[in-house]
């Protein structure tokens, strides 16, 4: 197993006494691609960044297990975290706006995120990039990688960070919300795209969306988060069939194009769903 | 009240942005108008807003021209709501003092009780009033928003992305919100959205645009079956279609 979670607690310590936000959650991850949908403030993005031991120093984690490809993630040190994160698990996040460095070319970042993890001379690296960002699919990797990161569109903009995460050859992809900042088509073509990779070379992905519908179409299984806490895990292809009246009550309150619905029924939240 | 653009142009510098759009919306009915990011929609709107100054065209309420500025009753009349809840409340003042501006500027009288009534209009407790926009969720900040637009007693509301920095739980509760005040309030409605679900639940009519231009506008009804002309709006309708389907 590349990844295993067993029990997971966060919480945050603050002035007014401790907060939990995730509160139990195990997972097991292996070269397939696991998708964790929920609302906002369900505590996914913190499980994956837990799991990169990313997290602020006020935050408190506890759990049974939390492993990298057997390595126990709490006792790690911040040497040994630097060997996983970007070179055995890259990590693309939500908006490339902020991700990229505004005033360094593209084909320089890229280059730097190669170099830093393979080595090698500068120029070597530059032609490396440029191979990355062809490989990505851009079509012009030259012209993208002499230009800065405003010249260019979000949906080139996260190409980019993928050619980036893909640099170091890494063994798991966690992609935070990698589309929801992009146009519907965009969307589509970055998904197929890391879904692509993620075959090719036998990754194993984990991808982190509020989308139901997208990730029921791009990955294998599907975790369904409510308050911290896995509601229900279930084959991506079940997941418009899910019994749980959580995951239910999402689905239903999408506006549909097909089926049109006078009104949308609303998410009535059930505090037994928290027992 | 009834909405006419004919032949909008609008630049920045040397480039157009919007390439000559025109369509017309009924008294209390709602149009909706879909594209990419950079087609052109939402620069449509603002110029509608009275946001932009810069356009050629004719922009029509009710049948009478609106003048490139503004007078302040107009704004009485048309209100805008924004997409991002986040961005669009000041941090540093109460929903009351937030609520309270318009009513001010446009010297209206009895703020209190039209502040407690847009805040029951959209569904908000009472005890919000005096907290800050960061003590509120997002849903209920982009409920202030609109309050904040009902307040005018406006009768057109133009909604830019009302929904799309929300959860889809919380989308419906505004698209449902949405509706409702239309019907009590005989609103017109302009919306804008990249999502074709969400508009075709809100809009009777659709406006597609692409790269400056309105390509094709279809009813919501022909939207859904498919009776779609251009290559773009068949795109994004597959695209949206193909989502819902079970993989």
């Amino acid at each position: 197993m590349l990844v295993e979670i067993k029990n997971l607690h966060i919480g945050f310590e603050s002035r007014t006494g401790f907060a939990p936000a995730v509160k139990g959650v195990s997972l097991t991850l292996g070269t397939e691609k696991l998708g964790i949908v929920g609302e906002s403030g369900s505590g996914k993005s913190l499980t994956a960044r837990a799991l990169m031991k990313l997290l602020p120093k006020q935050t408190r984690i506890e759990a049974d297990k939390l492993e990298f490809d057997g390595i126990d993630i709490l006792s790690a040190s911040e040497k040994q975290m630097r060997t996983i994160r970007g070179k055995r698990a890259g990590f693309i996040l939500q908006d490339p706006k902020y991700s990229l460095n505004p005033v360094k070319t593209i084909g320089s970042q890229v280059a730097e995120a190669w170099r830093a993890h393979k080595g090698g001379s500068k120029r070597a690296a530059l032609e490396a990039a440029v191979n990355l960002l062809e490989m990505v699919k851009i079509r012009d990797p030259k012209k993208v990688a002499a230009s800065y990161p405003h010249e260019v569109s979000g949906g080139m903009g996260q190409r980019v960070m993928i050619a980036m995460m893909l640099a170091p050859d890494p063994e798991l992809l966690i992609a935070d919300e990698p589309t929801s900042a992009l146009d519907a088509t965009v969307q589509a073509e970055i998904l197929r795209l890391i879904e692509e990779l993620v075959s090719e070379r036998g990754m194993g992905l984990l991808l982190i969306s509020h989308d139901l519908p997208l990730v029921s179409h791009f990955c294998d299984r599907v975790a369904v988060m409510y308050s911290g806490r896995v509601m229900e895990e279930l084959k991506a292809s079940e997941l418009l069939s899910a019994q749980h009246p959580y995951t239910r009550g999402l689905l239903n309150c999408m506006p549909s194009l097909i089926h049109p619905k006078e009104r949308l029924p609303v998410l009535t939240r059930d505090p037994e769903w928290l027992k | 009240m009834t909405i006419e653009i004919d032949n909008l142009r609008i630049s920045f510098g040397d480039k157009q942005v919007v390439k000559g759009v025109s369509f017309n919306v009924a008294n209390g009915a709602s149009f909706g108008i879909v594209g990419e990011s950079g087609s052109g929609k939402s620069t449509v709107l603002r110029a509608m807003a009275g946001l932009n100054n810069d356009w050629s065209g004719r922009i029509a309420f009710s049948g009478q021209d609106a003048p490139l500025k503004r007078p302040p009753a107009f704004f009485r009349k048309v209100q805008m709501v924004f997409q991002d809840p986040y961005g669009s409340l000041h941090p540093r003042q109460t929903i009351d003092r937030i609520l309270s501006e318009l009513p001010l500027v446009h010297g209206m009288d009895d703020i209190d009780a039209r502040i407690a009534e847009v805040l029951s209009a959209v569904a908000l407790p009472q005890t919000a009033r005096f907290r800050y926009p960061h003590q509120l969720s997002g849903g209920q900040r982009q409920r202030v928003a609109i309050a904040r637009a009902l307040i005018a007693e406006p009768e057109v509301l133009l909604l830019d992305e009302p929904t799309s920095a929300l959860d889809v739980s919380v989308q419906a509760e505004i698209l449902n919100l949405l509706a409702d005040l239309r019907a009590e309030r005989n609103l017109t409605y302009v919306m804008v959205s990249h999502n074709l679900s969400v508009i075709a639940h809100l809009c009777t009519e659709v406006g597609v645009m692409i790269d400056g231009h309105m390509v094709e506008q279809v009813t919501a009804e022909d939207l859904r079956l498919g009776n779609v002309n251009h290559a773009h709006t068949r795109e994004l309708r597959s695209l949206s279609v193909e989502l819902e389907e079970p993989a």
